[in-house]
């Protein structure tokens, strides 16, 4: 994982609050303190001077978001102090140079704090020889699992080993074996032999997610991490620890076996599954998407995201997806007919007559074309919401990753939900007689199937099938967000773009494809069908988005006013 | 450029001397020792380290040998190995301690060049190319192998090496911690 040296605006920061050190002979200034895991302002440390210096320190139980805890040793470097004179000043070398007084030992990178004038040494025989040691020394008792280890490919043991390990092992002792495939809660399985003794694991459930569930026990050699006796490591975030694991010791059990991480795609994208829209990875292979992994954002999920989410991906594979096409009653097949037929006959509503459902689980861009179309329509909008649990880390009690969007964007009420009794009204008096429902089942929220049966058109998108959808005469199979491009708006106001993982299955479309085409059809306007088009459209038009534009939201997102 | 046709002497005009050289090479070949092989009846025996059609194999207890680690599909140029790794819910392997074997493991025989990069890359010594270099098939599909074939054909490899076993062994004289099986 990459170490984050907190931004510092060049302009805020006074003389006094940065000191000029040298990395390797390159002088490089920095801020004489920054923000640790928790954001209290510590003392810069050596690795953080050295990574400003584009200079990577090999490390294993040093990660910029967790405690500094010091115990690995791989992160050894050399360093020196300015030698001082009587007046304790500075002494320097003839031609102005400061006099350095190397120490006699190295020093752990990852918690020495840096002084002015000091002088880092990455590169030299002895570091090196000093990581070598170190290596061999974890090594000793590791087994050859790499074959059989989820790790293999994005382990950091074996990519230091192959910059500093030794092809033959100078151990003639017999290795400790510690058990292997220990069930240590329902997402995780551990493997005590790979463990190094880190502790990444035990700092990340103690201090970030205040579970104090794992610790070591045993002595020397046979130390081994383990749950609390009786307990199981079971909270939303223990999966994240498969990801600060340097090695293979723990594994998730739902992506245990399933791929090599080396086949695996990795696509930027962004959680679905709560309002705080975690960044993630999808990692896919040949359309099938194997898992996802946090994405770090300092302003969002930082470097973890949650169980939950994490694993809920397995229904965009289901088999029973909408595949297909359907307009019922009308000989019309197929997009090109079935998205005239609804043009045609949303042409002919009169103004009122039309209701819209969109769901806050739509992106901005697909929300904003149905803005436009409820607008020339006179349509009444709403969206959905959808509440749960939720905690003080990242879980948001609105399960919608995009309600800020559907309220910027004006489709759904405030509160949200608080026009859908008045929508049932409608269509139970008559006054309603065409529905569009975008990515809902809305039996189950009082607007039930007699209801719909009442309609003359119901116009229906989804991804997975409901009792809605089986009373749809338009059918339009929508996507999931992996196979799809856009934007969502999170409940900080941060909106997020993400592009496609996968290909969607059968003849579904995007929805702000086959949208863009509607509402040109509706409105007789050209509206763009490009997702960088619709965005910077509606960034131009609506005021909440104002000054946005795609290439702007980067990976990492913009902020807007909520 | 013009090639100028030669003039033929008379003794070649009469072709006569051009059609008894040619029979006498016939006559040559015919009374010399013959050195066609009657294919398929007759095989030929094959050099050691010929590169053929590349099998799994088992150990010499008759377990899989493959760990579904993929290093083999990684590197096979052509991408005619595929292989479906068990997953969190597959059968566990033959073998106790060496935790996971494929599930599936096809090799297209129409793909394989046969460059035995399979068997060079292999941690596990599982695959090596043997010696059949005549492989025929009525349809596509039979030329793919799946897993159950590639082991029969593959036999068992007496290598010496049995880490599985003898790490679980050490395992269990260390008796520190209890071993599963
Ligand atoms: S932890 Fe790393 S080095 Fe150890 S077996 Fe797994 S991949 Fe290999
Ligand atoms: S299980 Fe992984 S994260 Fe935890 S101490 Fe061991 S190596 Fe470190
Ligand atoms: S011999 Fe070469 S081409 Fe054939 S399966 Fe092995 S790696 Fe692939
Ligand atoms: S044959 Fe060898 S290289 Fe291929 S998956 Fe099996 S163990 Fe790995
Ligand atoms: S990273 Fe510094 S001691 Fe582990």
């Amino acid at each position: 994982m990459a170490i984050t040296s907190s931004p510092t605006d060049p302009a805020k920061v006074s003389p006094a609050d940065v000191l000029t050190v040298t990395v390797n002979g390159r002088p490089i200034t920095v801020p004489r303190t920054q923000p640790d895991w928790e954001g209290r302002m510590v003392p810069t440390t050596m690795i953080q001077a050295c990574e400003a210096a584009g200079v990577t320190v090999p490390h294993y139980c040093y990660h910029p978001r967790l405690p500094v805890a010091g115990n690995c040793r791989m992160c050894l470097v050399e360093y020196g102090v300015p030698a001082l004179g009587p007046d304790r000043q500075p002494l320097r070398n003839p031609d102005g140079s400061l006099i350095i007084n190397k120490s006699p030992r190295p020093a752990i990178a990852c918690a020495t704090p840096v002084s002015a004038g000091m002088a880092i040494y990455t590169d030299t025989p002895n570091v090196r020889a000093m990581r070598e040691g170190v290596l061999e020394f974890l090594l000793i008792n590791h087994p050859l699992d790499c074959p059989i280890c989820d790790q293999a490919g994005e382990c950091k043991l074996q990519e230091y080993s192959l910059e500093y390990g030794q092809a033959a092992s100078r151990f003639v002792e017999t290795k400790v074996h510690k058990p292997k495939a220990v069930d240590l809660g329902p997402r995780i399985m551990l493997d005590d032999e790979r463990c190094i003794l880190c502790t990444r694991c035990i700092r990340f459930t103690r201090d970030v997610v205040k579970d104090d569930a794992l610790g070591i026990v045993n002595r020397g050699s046979y130390n081994t991490i383990a749950a609390y006796p009786g307990r199981q490591f079971d909270n939303n975030y223990t999966l994240n620890t498969v990801d600060i694991c340097p090695v293979g010791a723990l594994t998730s059990k739902d992506f245990r076996f399933k791929m090599r991480v080396w086949f695996l795609k990795e696509t930027k994208s962004v959680c679905t599954s709560c309002a705080r829209g975690c960044n993630t990875l999808i990692g896919s292979r040949e359309n099938v998407i194997y898992r996802l992994t946090p994405r770090d954002n300092p302003e969002v999920n930082q470097s973890w995201m949650c169980d939950f989410g994490r694993l809920n991906y397995k229904w965009i594979g289901r088999e029973d997806r909408l595949r297909e096409v359907r307009a019922r009653g009308s000989g019309n097949t197929g997009w090109t007919g079935a998205l005239g037929e609804i043009a045609r006959r949303l042409r002919a509503a009169p103004q009122g007559c039309v209701a819209l459902i969109a769901s806050a689980r739509l992106t901005n861009e697909e929300l904003y074309l149905l803005g436009l179309l409820a607008r020339h329509l006179g349509a009444m909008t709403d969206s959905i919401p959808r509440t749960g649990d939720f905690d003080h880390i990242l879980v948001q009690a609105d399960k919608n990753p995009n309600s800020a969007g559907a309220r910027l964007l004006g489709l759904a009420a405030e509160p949200m939900g608080s026009r859908l009794p008045a929508i049932a009204d409608g269509i139970r008096a008559g006054a309603i007689r065409t529905l569009l429902v975008f990515g809902e089942d809305v039996t189950s929220r009082g607007v039930n199937a007699d209801l719909l049966a009442r309609l003359e058109t119901l116009v229906v998108s989804d991804v997975l099938p409901n009792p809605t959808t089986a009373a749809a005469h338009f059918l339009l199979p929508g996507c999931a967000a992996a196979e799809k491009r856009g934007s969502f708006t999170n409940f900080q106001g941060r909106v997020q773009r993400f592009p496609k993982a996968v290909e969607p299955p059968g003849d579904a479309r995007p929805e702000a494809e086959f949208l863009a085409d509607l509402v040109t059809a509706v409105t007789g306007q050209k509206w763009p069908t490009s997702i960088e088009g619709l965005f910077n459209h509606m960034a131009s038009s609506v005021p909440a988005f104002a000054g946005l534009t795609w290439a702007a939201l980067g990976d990492l997102g913009r902020s807007v006013a909520t | 450029m013009i090639v100028k046709r030669p003039e033929l002497s008379w003794t070649e005009r009469l072709y006569l001397p051009a059609i008894w050289n040619g029979i006498k090479v016939t006559l040559r070949h015919f009374l010399r020792r013959k050195v066609t092989m009657q294919y398929p009846e007759q095989r030929w025996v094959v050099p050691e380290g010929y590169r053929g059609a590349p099998y799994l194999v088992r150990d010499t207890e008759g377990h899989t040998k493959c760990v579904s680690c993929q290093l083999c599909e990684f590197v096979c140029p052509p991408k005619a190995i595929r292989i479906v790794p068990p997953g969190p819910d597959g059968p566990p392997a033959d073998r106790p301690n060496a935790e996971k074997m494929p599930l599936e493991f096809e090799i297209n025989m129409l793909r394989c060049i046969f460059c035995g990069f399979c068997q060079e890359v292999c941690p596990e010594e599982a695959i090596f190319l043997m010696k059949d270099y005549s492989l025929t098939g009525t349809r596509r599909e039979e030329m793919i192998y799946n897993k159950e074939k590639l082991l029969a054909l593959g036999g068992s490899h007496q290598g010496r090496i049995q880490k599985w076993t003898f790490k679980l062994e050490e395992a269990r004289e260390q008796e520190v911690f209890p071993v599963k099986t």
